[in-house]
């Protein structure tokens, strides 16, 4: 066990964990943040996804240790009042069917927008793929990116 | 229990002050939706006076309209859709009405069972009753205290008019004395051509929750002082439990027990959807899921061959005995099983004319076997729940598509009367039909109840995919009879599968051939299988739909105008009795796909520069119709379905938006699990574990465009989840075959997993 002071969505937590809690759990079951969500738990959905510094990554093979001083946005935080473009589009196009993957989807999409403001087909398909969506959102989630892109 | 300030809190205090109806029709609330409901009251700021008109309706003084879903929400959007069915014949401002998730009480409102597309379908009456009696109660309440007759009290957006008067009140205002007035029996429904709620696109009223990442999923649940549970199943079906080692496990950090726990007793009578893999877990209860995750590895098991087993089922004529074979399966022998089985004698299903002899005198038989393997359903949400069991009561919250399903064995499991469990439903992220086998409930009741504690027990991705109740192993050979004129003069189904044969006798092409046989056979197994969306018919689309391509080719037609064909003679002068599907809508989505797909000429389109290899295909199941139209084209060598023409026929679209986004969602699931989807066994184990050997559909390989267009009727509505998703698998064969020049009879069509990721 040790104390770990983590910026996240803004604010310092501090938590009391084994180093090798992922944050996924850190997340989920220590600060009581389940917007990130549990797919596979080995880098292969993306249900997990956050930003690290305003990259996307998979929170479920993110060590509590190895995060440092680097900032983590969860969905919970991604903005205020849930007004981020990508927010507003995804309601937009009312893309969730089941909703579990979305905020995954939605993080792996803003990480892609923050550096491909106006990413074309095959940059999303290249950016997005690691993010399933058992229900076939796909359609959706691509038209909202677009969307999202020229808000 | 005490719980902490989420969205699940339980506090009571609200109710008293709301004023209660009386009588009729599924009325009265003793206890509601609490906690939810408080907390939306908190957030919107209103009193908490609601007056309640039947048991879906109620109504604040300052018009705030409440209606609640009775059916658990699988990402189907019935949140959304069954709600706007009361409020149209509630005649309210969609605006105004506040949705919320139902409490879990059968007797107040309905089935509460989501699957067999059956939501709308089932609701449909009675809800637009709820509504219409509703908005007579205000009507007469307005009657009353204006001294005018009801007759002409009329309504509109949350207003009570009476013209002559002038007078104008909201529903609010006269609430509470209309839920004193007792429940009308028939009030006047409106006619279809009058709706201003239903059949307009309407957003998600859980879109912000989703995109705000709320805590909503039973995987999200938490309570003070819970803990979190773990199951260790056997590593292969046909294995048990035989002895196991925890000390290493309850030395690790955060770890409280570990202990054995059998699920059912001998002779336990198990109900219809009580399916279990294992009787048998491990289980091991700590503090946080990544410290049980990590105990759970250092268990040391020995574990041992089954054997024969037996299970107990109950039901209505009696209970009987059910034996599981023991042994451990293998994908190779199952499928050389199989072809062994597919010439054994068969029951006979369905018999018109006389095939026998139309077969025997056929100048050419087109002969063809298809198989499909177990499929698992992966649900992105794994298999959760919450359980909190006291000898007084039981409170449980997760994911479950029928409730009113597992009550009854949950009160026999824990030895609690009906009344004294409380079941909440949380929205499931999937269901698929995985979540209609409730026996992860059993288990995190038991649990709790054995550690005398709060649990939440969670299937790790390994331990969803790996414990079973799959879509079962299908095979089917059909044969066609053609004479020398090449018209079909006989058709012949004979199928099979593990544990159980996917036939449906009565459905099309029966009642359009004048010789006829179906036939079925199955062989039992201990793997544990369960509906799958679609169950049989996923199946069914896809060997006989790609077979009735391979016959029109044969026969020189257009798959199309084959199939109108057949239907024509099935509306016409229809073969045999007790056919299932009606011929004419059947025909009218595949004209309407013909149409929007601009289907000229078989197999090939071409827009641009883009060539498209097409390939078609159609089916009924739950009491609707869909065909597809999918156009595929060649990238790095690979063969992608790029766009795709839908039409589906359900009756009445009660939500446009969410129903389209259910056809493009049905397509993509389709296209996925034709090109990937199998779960194989080696040594009864299965070989698939996770993501990574498990493919799933993913978004670069996801159609561009998918245009879906609805048959417009007046019907009432029929199944929408399921419909559209068996005969993509066909359409999928169908265009392969034009892109590869390669007929398709295995599923998964595509076997190189590692060329496409
Ligand atoms: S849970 Fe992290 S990628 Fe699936
Ligand atoms: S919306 Fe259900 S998994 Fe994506």
């Amino acid at each position: 066990m040790a104390t770990y002071n983590l910026k996240i969505n803004g604010k310092i937590r501090q938590v009391n964990v084994d180093s090798s809690t992922p944050m996924l759990w850190v997340l989920r079951d220590h600060l009581n943040m389940p917007g990130t969500k549990y797919g596979c738990g080995i880098a292969q959905c993306g249900a997990c996804t956050v930003h690290l510094d305003g990259t996307a990554v998979r929170s479920c093979q993110l060590p509590v240790s190895v995060v440092g001083k680097q900032a983590i946005t969860t969905i919970e935080g991604l903005s205020a009042k849930g007004d981020h473009p990508v927010q507003k589009a995804w309601l937009e196009h009312d893309v969730a069917q089941c909703g579990y993957c979305q905020s995954g989807q939605m993080m792996s999409a803003a990480s892609l927008l923050n550096t491909n403001p106006k990413p074309t087909d095959s940059d999303i398909d290249a950016a997005m793929s690691g993010n399933i969506c058992r229900c076939g959102t796909y359609l959706r989630i691509k038209e909202a990116i677009k969307s999202a892109a020229v808000k | 229990m005490k719980t902490t300030k989420t969205s699940y809190s339980s506090r009571r205090s609200f109710l008293k002050s709301s004023a209660l109806a009386g009588g009729g029709l599924m009325l009265s609330l003793s206890w509601f939706s609490k906690a939810k409901a408080v907390d939306k009251l908190q957030e919107l700021n209103l009193p908490d006076q609601w007056s309640e008109l039947t048991a879906y309706i109620k109504i604040t003084p300052d018009n705030v309209v409440k209606i609640l879903c009775p059916n658990p929400e699988f990402g189907q959007n019935v949140m959304t859709s069954l709600p706007m069915i009361i409020a149209e014949e509630l005649e309210v401002d969609w605006k105004a009405v506040v949705v919320e998730m139902g409490p879990h009480d059968n007797t107040k409102l309905g089935p509460q069972f989501t699957g067999g597309s059956n939501s709308v379908r089932m609701y449909w009456k009675p809800l637009r009753e709820a509504g219409a009696a509703a908005r007579q109660m205000l009507r007469e309440a307005a009657a009353q205290t204006w001294s005018v007759p009801v007759e002409e009290v009329t309504t509109k957006g949350g207003l009570l008019i009476h013209e002559k008067t002038m007078k104008v009140a909201k529903y609010g205002e006269l609430a509470s004395k209309a839920a004193k007035i007792p429940v009308p029996k028939d009030s006047k429904l409106k006619a279809p051509k009058d709706f201003t709620i239903v059949r307009k696109p309407t957003k998600n009223v859980e879109g912000l929750k989703v995109v705000t990442g709320k805590p909503m999923f039973g995987l999200d649940y938490r309570a003070d002082g819970m803990l979190i549970a773990m199951i260790q199943h056997p590593p292969a079906f046909g294995m048990k439990l035989k002895s196991f080692d925890a000390s290493q496990t309850l030395k690790m950090p955060g770890i409280k027990e570990v202990f054995s726990l059998k699920l059912y007793e001998d002779g336990f009578e198990q109900g219809g959807f009580d399916t279990r893999t294992f009787n048998e877990l491990l289980v091991v209860v700590g503090k946080t899921t990544w410290e049980v995750m990590n105990a759970r590895k250092k268990l040391k098991v020995q574990w041992e061959a089954a054997g024969d087993t037996k299970d107990t089922m109950g039901g209505r004529r009696g209970k009987k005995e059910v034996t599981v074979p023991g042994g451990l399966e293998s994908t190779t022998a199952q499928l050389e099983k199989m072809a062994e089985w597919a010439n054994k004698p068969a029951q006979q299903l369905r018999k018109d004319g006389d095939p026998e002899t139309a077969f025997k005198n056929a100048a050419q038989v087109i002969e063809r076997t298809y198989n499909a393997p177990f499929l698992a359903h992966n649900c992105m949400e794994p298999m959760n729940f919450f359980a909190h069991v006291t000898d007084e009561k039981a409170v449980l919250a997760g994911p479950l598509q029928a409730p009113g399903w597992v009550e009854p064995t949950l009160s026999k499991l824990l030895n609690l009367p009906a009344d004294k469990i409380e079941i909440q439903m949380t929205r499931m992220g999937g269901g698929f039909g995985r979540r209609a086998y409730g026996q992860y409930v059993y288990e995190a009741a038991l649990i709790s109840k054995k550690v005398k504690a709060p649990i939440k027990l969670i299937y790790t991705r390994e331990d969803d995919m790996t414990y079973g109740i799959y879509r079962p192993m299908y095979t089917a050979t059909y044969r066609a009879a053609l004479d020398a004129n090449k018209n079909l003069i006989a058709f012949h189904v004979k199928g099979g599968g593990i544990p159980e044969h996917p036939i449906h006798a009565n459905r099309f092409p029966a009642g359009a051939i004048e010789n006829y046989l179906a036939e079925g056979w199955e062989i039992p197994s201990n793997i544990t299988v369960g509906a799958f969306r679609a169950p049989r018919s996923n199946f069914n689309a896809a060997a006989e739909q790609s077979f009735l391509d391979e016959v029109a080719e044969a026969m020189g037609k257009d798959p199309i105008e084959f199939r109108l064909e057949l239907l024509k003679r099935a509306k016409e002068n229809p073969v045999g009795k007790n056919n299932e599907y009606d011929a004419d809508r059947y025909a009218g989505v595949l004209t309407l796909v013909r149409d929007k797909s601009n289907w000229k000429k078989a197999g090939v389109a071409t827009s641009g520069n883009e060539k498209y290899h097409r390939g078609v295909a159609a089916y009924f199941c739950h009491n609707s119709y869909a065909a597809h139209v999918v156009d595929m084209v060649t990238r790095d060598g690979q063969p992608y379905v790029e766009r795709v023409f839908s039409a589906m026929d359900c009756g009445i679209v009660v939500n446009p938006e969410s129903a389209k986004n259910m056809v493009q969602g049905a397509v993509v699931d389709g296209i996925g699990n034709a090109f990937y989807g199998a779960l194989t066994h080696k040594n009864g184990a299965a070989e698939q574990s996770n993501f990574h050997n498990y493919r799933l559909i993913r978004h670069n390989e996801a159609p561009k465009q998918i245009e879906v267009y609805f048959v417009e009727n007046d019907i009432d509505p029929t199944g929408l989840g399921e419909p559209p998703f068996p005969p993509v698998f066909g359409a999928v064969a169908n265009a392969l075959y034009k892109n590869t020049g390669k007929r398709q009879y295995n599923q998964p069509f595509k076997t190189d997993p590692e060329k496409r990721i």
